[in-house]
């Protein structure tokens, strides 16, 4: 989209709000949504991959060295990484700490 | 132009949907509208409508199969009632949403339960709120004509809209009544074909039904809002396009033998012409009343409502459907609605009548006539009333 989300009025609003452009949905800021996020303790993480597959959105990005975090603009702090996580090393973490 | 005929009502709405040139059915039978679309798909297994017919499990299918043929640039049609028209009721919002100049026929029957097949507006009542143009006939006449300006109307590139046309189930549908019918020359004349704004098009994707989010909802839905009510122009256009090429003119609020009464009923649909009846009797007797019938359900035509309703003292809404435990039945509340900001408004008072396929004679007329009166001289007890309920 041209504009922000939120500047659009409803007079620019596309026939049956159709949209032209494949991927849109990359714009949407999910983050936000989140009460939770997922932090990683390095030491146990044997950089198998296993969050990073099976994160829905995805929201998980691998870093130089092989080592995972969140992506805080998509991660909405599902837990799904936390619980599949093979050696436990992920820990949800609420947000107001 | 044209010929007379008598026909069965329903079988007079298949050949109105074939005159149009459907392109794509997508249908579920359902008492009592079966015979229509029963007639539509032996017109496509015979070759005589060029369509595609498509069989469904369901009328949540139904109407999912519709918008997607909808979707590829097809003129495109089906037909329910009742229990069909609530299972559809999810897709319905899409259609709308979409813009999907869906045309639909609703054979109005009760909801269940307890189990009815006959007819009073319950399926329609809970369906209002859809985003549909919502018209209502009264007689077979109307709805031949009526299906064929709904593809106009729902067509047109300012409104691309679905559009219901209401028929009173049996009492319309199942009736063989006489009809004016018109030649194929003349609806092509009147209705060319139709150019979608965008189509499923594998060269030129596109995304229909996409979410949206929180910043973005309301605005999608004010535009559907001003869409919906500004069709009202395109919608009586049509009308009077059709009124110059068939001498036969619809309006969103039809007026009989209403100038200066005193009294008026407000019906929709068939109950119509059975107060018609009343109304030429009590006027003979020496009664000032007359009847407002309202044709145009979705948009809401306010303006000419008040403008009918101003001058009477007492206005008489019949509704066909219960809102149980609400403020009054769908008709009334919609209607005391409209008059509410004039400082001069008529009183109102409401009856529930026909549901369920109880029969409603001109004698019910008369009698409602008769005891509402007597409510208002005396101040009414009741906000509205179920007529003619035992106990």
């Amino acid at each position: 989209m041209s504009k922000p989300l939120d500047q659009i009025t409803w007079q620019e609003i596309e026939l049956g709000a159709l949209l032209r452009k494949p991927g849109s949905a990359r714009e949407y800021r999910v983050g936000d949504w989140r009460s939770q996020h997922p932090v990683w303790t390095k030491s146990r993480c044997i950089r198998c991959g296993v969050c990073w597959t099976v994160c829905p959105e995805p929201a998980i990005i691998q870093e130089p060295g092989g080592y995972f975090d969140m992506d805080p603009y998509y991660c909405k702090g599902c837990g799904t990484c936390a619980r599949e996580c093979v050696t436990g090393c992920i820990t949800m973490v609420p947000e107001e700490e | 132009m044209g010929h007379r005929k008598g026909m069965e009502v329903s079988i007079a709405v298949s050949h109105a949907v074939a005159l149009a040139r459907a392109e794509a059915i997508a249908a579920y039978p359902i008492t009592p509208q079966t015979h229509i679309v029963e007639h539509l798909s032996s017109m496509v297994a015979n070759g005589e409508l060029e369509a595609e017919f498509v069989n469904v499990e369901s009328e949540h299918s139904a109407m999912s199969a519709c918008i997607g043929m909808s979707a590829t640039g097809a003129r495109t049609y089906t037909a329910t009632s009742a229990q069909g028209l609530a299972l559809m009721h999810e897709i319905l919002f899409i259609a709308s949403a979409l813009r999907l100049p869906i045309v639909m026929t609703v054979a109005n029957r009760a909801l269940s339960g307890p189990l009815s097949i006959w007819n009073d507006h319950s399926d329609i009542m809970a369906a209002k709120d859809i985003g549909w143009i919502q018209i209502f006939v009264k007689n077979g006449q109307e709805a031949f004509d009526h299906t064929v300006m709904a593809f106009k109307i729902a067509e047109n590139s300012k409104v691309l809209l679905p559009t219901i046309i209401n028929m009173d189930g049996f009492i319309l549908t199942h009736v063989v009544e006489a009809m004016n019918f018109v030649d194929q020359e003349m609806v092509d004349k009147f209705l060319p074909p139709y150019s979608p704004r965008h189509t499923l098009d594998p060269k030129s994707p596109v995304t229909m039904g996409a979410f949206a989010m929180p910043e973005i909802y309301t605005e999608v839905k004010m535009k559907h809002q001003v869409t919906l009510t500004d069709s009202q122009q395109v919608i009586t256009s049509v009308w009077d396009e059709w009124a110059n090429l068939t001498g036969r003119a619809y309006k969103p609020v039809e007026r009989y033998k209403a100038d200066n009464a005193s009294t008026l009923f407000l019906t929709m649909g068939c109950l119509g012409e059975v107060a018609e009846i009343a109304v030429d009797e009590l006027q003979a007797a020496g009664e000032s009343v007359g009847l407002i019938e309202l044709r145009l359900w979705r948009p809401f035509p306010f303006a000419e409502l008040r403008a009918a309703l101003a001058g009477a003292n007492l206005v008489i809404i019949c509704d066909r459907a219960l809102s149980p435990g609400g403020a009054a039945p769908p008709v009334l509340a919609e209607v005391r609605s409209a008059l509410y900001a004039l400082s001069h408004r008529p009183q109102t008072l409401g009856y529930i009548i026909g549901l369920g396929g109880r029969d409603v004679s001109p004698e019910s007329f008369k009698d409602i006539y008769a005891k509402a009166r007597m409510e208002i001289a005396q101040g009414p007890s009741q906000e509205f009333y179920l007529y003619g309920v035992r106990g």
